[in-house]
C-alpha cells in the first residue's frame, strides 16, 4: 500500500468519525454560542427577529439596578458556599480517610448520597424541614433567634439558607475529590515525619496541606464557577424573594427571555454572565498557582 | 483496651454521629412520608413510628409519575447513549489519526469547557423553538450532547494505549472502526462505564433546560414534574414527601447499586485519579 494511499484512507476514517460529534457540537453548541452574541446586540423578543441596536443592552444594563443587585446576590452566594464547603468537604475528607474497611465505605456513602438526587428533591425536602409551621428545623431556630423564622420569606435568613442547602447538596462530590487527592500522597512521608517527632497539626499543616492544595485549588475552583451558575434551588425556594433579597444572575436571564419576553437584553446579560465566569476564573486560577507556589 | 484504642473507637462514633446527622434530612423525608397527615401536623416524634403507605399510594394514582419516570428514562439514556458513541469516534481520531485541524479542534473542545451552558439556553431555546422541538423528547435531548469532558477522558485513555497493538489488527488487515470498536473500546469498558455513569446522572438531574423546553405535563422528567405537584398538593407533606422519595429511588438505588463506579467516575470526570 502507498503511502499517499494510506494518508487519504487515514484521512476518510477521521472525517467520519468525526463528523457525528462535529455536526452535534456545531449545531447545538457553537451555533448558540454565536447566536446569543448577536442576539445580545439586537432587540430582539424570545422568538423572532429584532434589530440591531449596537451597545444599547449593554449601556442599559450598566444602569440596571436590577442587575446590580443580582451580581452582588451572585458573589455573596460564592462568599457564603465556596471556602465553607471546602473546609467542611476536607475536615470529612480527613476523617473518612482515617476509618478503615466497611466503616469507611458506609460512612462515604452517607456523606455522598445527596450530590445524586435530583435538586428539586433536596429543595422539597428542605423546604419541608424548614416550614415556617411544621419544619422539624424551626424549634432550633427559635432555640437561637428566639422564634421561628419563615427563612425563605426573610431577606437575611434566604441567602445563607439557600447556601446551607446547596453545601448539603453538592458537597459529596467536593469530599470524593479530596479523599482521592488524600490517597495520592505517599504513607511513608507521615512515617517520616512521625520520625522526626511531628505532632498531628505540623503533619498537616507541613505534609497534607502542601501535597492536597492542587487538588484543593481544583474543589476551589470548580465551585467558584459552579455556585456562579445559581439558579435551580433559587427559583424553587424564594424565587429570587424577598425584595430581590436572593435574585441572581440567571434569574434575570430567565425573567428577561421567558416571562418578559426581552432575547436581546437576556442574551446581554448571559454574556455578562459568560465574561466574569471567565474572568474569575482566570484570576482565581492565578491566584491559586501563586499561592500553590508560595508553600 | 488501649487508650489509643479507646480513642479510635470514639473518633468513629464520631463521625458515623456526623454522616447520620448529614442524611437526617433523607431519613426524615422518609418518616413523614410514612405518616398519615393528621398526624404530621399534630405531633412530630423523630423516630418511624408509623407504616401508613397511603401517601405513597394517593401520589402514584394521581400524578403523572409514571410518565415522568419513562420521560426521565429515555431522555437521559438516548442522550447518554448519543453523548458517549460520538464522544469516543471523535476522540479516537484526535489521539490516533493525523490529520488537518487536529489542534484545533482539540483546544476548542478543551476550550468550551469555559462556556456556562446557562448562558447558551436563551440562544438553545430560540434554535429548538426553530425546529419545532420544544416540548418533544428531542428538544431535552439534543442540547444536553455536548459533554467535552467524554471526549478529553477517552482521549487520554486512548492515548496510554501501546502502538503496537494497533499495528498487530492493522496488519491483519482491520480498518479504523474495527481497531475503535474491537480493540480500543473493549480496553476501556470500565471508563465507559464510568463516562457513562456521569452523563446519566447529571442528564437525569437537570433541571434548568427540561423545565425550560417543556411546558406540556405529559413531556415533563421528574426533576421538573414534581415541582408541578407541588403546587397541586399545597399542604399535605406526606404525599410530597412521597413523591420527593419516590422521584429519588431511581438515582439513590443506582448510586447503592454501581457505588464504586460512582465514585470512581466522579473522580476520573475531575481529572483526579484515585
Amino acid at each position: 500500500m502507498s503511502k499517499t494511499n494510506r494518508r487519504r484512507r487515514e484521512l476518510r476514517a477521521a472525517i467520519l468519525l468525526i463528523a457525528p460529534f462535529l455536526f452535534v457540537f456545531t449545531l447545538f453548541f457553537l451555533y448558540p454560542t454565536y447566536k446569543v452574541i448577536a442576539m445580545s446586540f439586537t432587540d430582539a423578543p424570545l422568538i423572532g427577529e429584532g434589530n440591531w441596536v449596537g451597545l444599547a443592552n449593554y449601556t442599559k444594563l450598566l444602569g440596571d439596578k436590577l442587575f446590580y443587585t443580582s451580581v452582588w446576590n451572585n458573589f455573596y452566594f460564592v462568599l457564603l458556599t465556596v471556602i465553607p464547603t471546602t473546609i467542611i468537604a476536607m475536615l470529612i475528607a480527613l476523617a473518612v480517610s482515617k476509618l478503615k474497611g466497611r466503616t469507611q465505605a458506609l460512612v462515604l456513602t452517607l456523606f455522598f448520597l445527596p450530590y445524586v438526587l435530583p435538586v428539586s428533591v433536596v429543595t422539597m425536602i428542605w423546604a419541608w424541614m424548614l416550614d415556617f409551621q411544621f419544619g422539624v428545623l424551626q424549634p432550633l431556630i427559635a432555640a437561637i433567634t428566639g422564634k421561628p423564622v419563615p427563612v425563605f420569606k426573610n431577606p437575611y435568613w434566604v441567602m445563607p439558607m439557600i447556601a446551607v442547602v446547596t453545601i448539603w447538596w453538592t458537597n459529596g462530590f467536593n469530599v470524593l475529590l479530596l479523599i482521592a487527592g488524600l490517597r495520592n500522597i505517599p504513607e511513608d512521608l507521615y512515617e517520616a515525619a512521625a520520625l522526626d517527632g511531628a505532632t498531628p497539626w505540623q503533619r498537616f499543616w507541613r505534609v497534607t496541606w502542601p501535597l492536597l492544595w492542587p487538588v484543593t485549588a481544583l474543589v476551589l475552583t470548580l465551585q467558584l464557577i459552579l455556585q456562579l451558575k445559581l439558579f435551580d434551588q433559587v427559583y424553587l425556594l424564594s424565587n429570587g424573594g424577598p425584595f430581590n433579597s436572593s435574585y441572581v444572575v440567571l434569574m434575570q436571564m430567565y425573567r428577561e427571555a421567558f416571562q418578559l419576553n426581552n432575547g436581546g437584553y437576556a442574551s446581554a446579560i448571559a454574556m455578562v454572565l459568560f465574561m466574569i465566569i471567565v474572568v474569575v476564573s482566570v484570576l482565581q486560577f492565578q491566584l491559586l498557582r501563586i499561592g500553590g507556589r508560595r508553600k | 483496651m488501649t487508650a489509643k484504642q479507646g480513642r479510635n473507637i470514639a473518633f468513629t462514633a464520631i463521625v458515623l454521629i456526623a454522616a447520620a446527622i448529614w442524611v437526617f434530612p433523607l431519613y426524615w423525608a422518609l418518616t413523614t412520608s410514612l405518616r398519615s397527615e393528621n398526624r404530621i401536623v399534630s405531633d412530630a416524634g423523630v423516630l418511624i413510628d408509623e407504616f401508613n403507605l397511603s401517601a405513597y399510594i394517593e401520589v402514584l394514582s394521581t400524578s403523572k409519575l409514571p410518565i415522568w419516570y419513562l420521560n426521565s428514562v429515555g431522555t437521559s439514556l438516548i442522550s447518554t447513549f448519543i453523548v458517549l458513541l460520538t464522544g469516543m469516534m471523535c476522540a479516537y481520531a484526535l489521539s490516533q489519526l493525523r490529520f488537518p485541524g487536529r489542534r484545533a479542534l482539540y483546544l476548542l473542545v478543551v476550550a468550551s469547557f469555559m462556556v456556562p451552558v446557562p448562558a447558551l439556553y436563551v440562544a438553545q431555546f430560540v434554535l429548538m423553538s426553530d425546529l419545532g422541538l420544544v416540548n418533544t423528547w428531542w428538544g431535552i435531548i439534543l442540547p444536553q450532547l455536548i459533554v467535552p469532558v467524554v471526549v478529553i477522558v477517552y482521549k487520554q485513555f486512548f492515548d496510554a494505549i501501546p502502538k503496537e497493538m494497533r499495528e498487530a489488527v492493522l496488519l491483519d488487515g482491520g480498518g479504523e472502526f474495527t481497531l475503535l470498536f474491537k480493540l480500543y473500546l473493549p480496553l476501556n469498558w470500565g471508563i465507559t462505564a464510568a463516562l457513562a455513569i456521569i452523563t446519566f446522572i447529571s442528564v437525569w438531574n437537570n433541571f434548568f433546560w427540561p423545565f425550560l423546553v417543556v411546558t406540556s405535563e405529559s413531556m415533563m422528567t421528574i426533576p421538573v414534574g414534581i415541582t408541578q405537584v407541588n403546587d397541586a398538593f399545597g399542604v399535605f407533606y406526606a404525599r410530597m414527601m412521597a413523591l420527593a422519595l419516590l422521584a429519588a429511588a431511581p438515582v439513590i438505588i443506582g448510586y447503592l447499586i454501581f457505588q464504586k463506579r460512582v465514585t470512581e467516575a466522579v473522580m476520573i470526570s475531575a481529572g483526579v485519579k484515585g
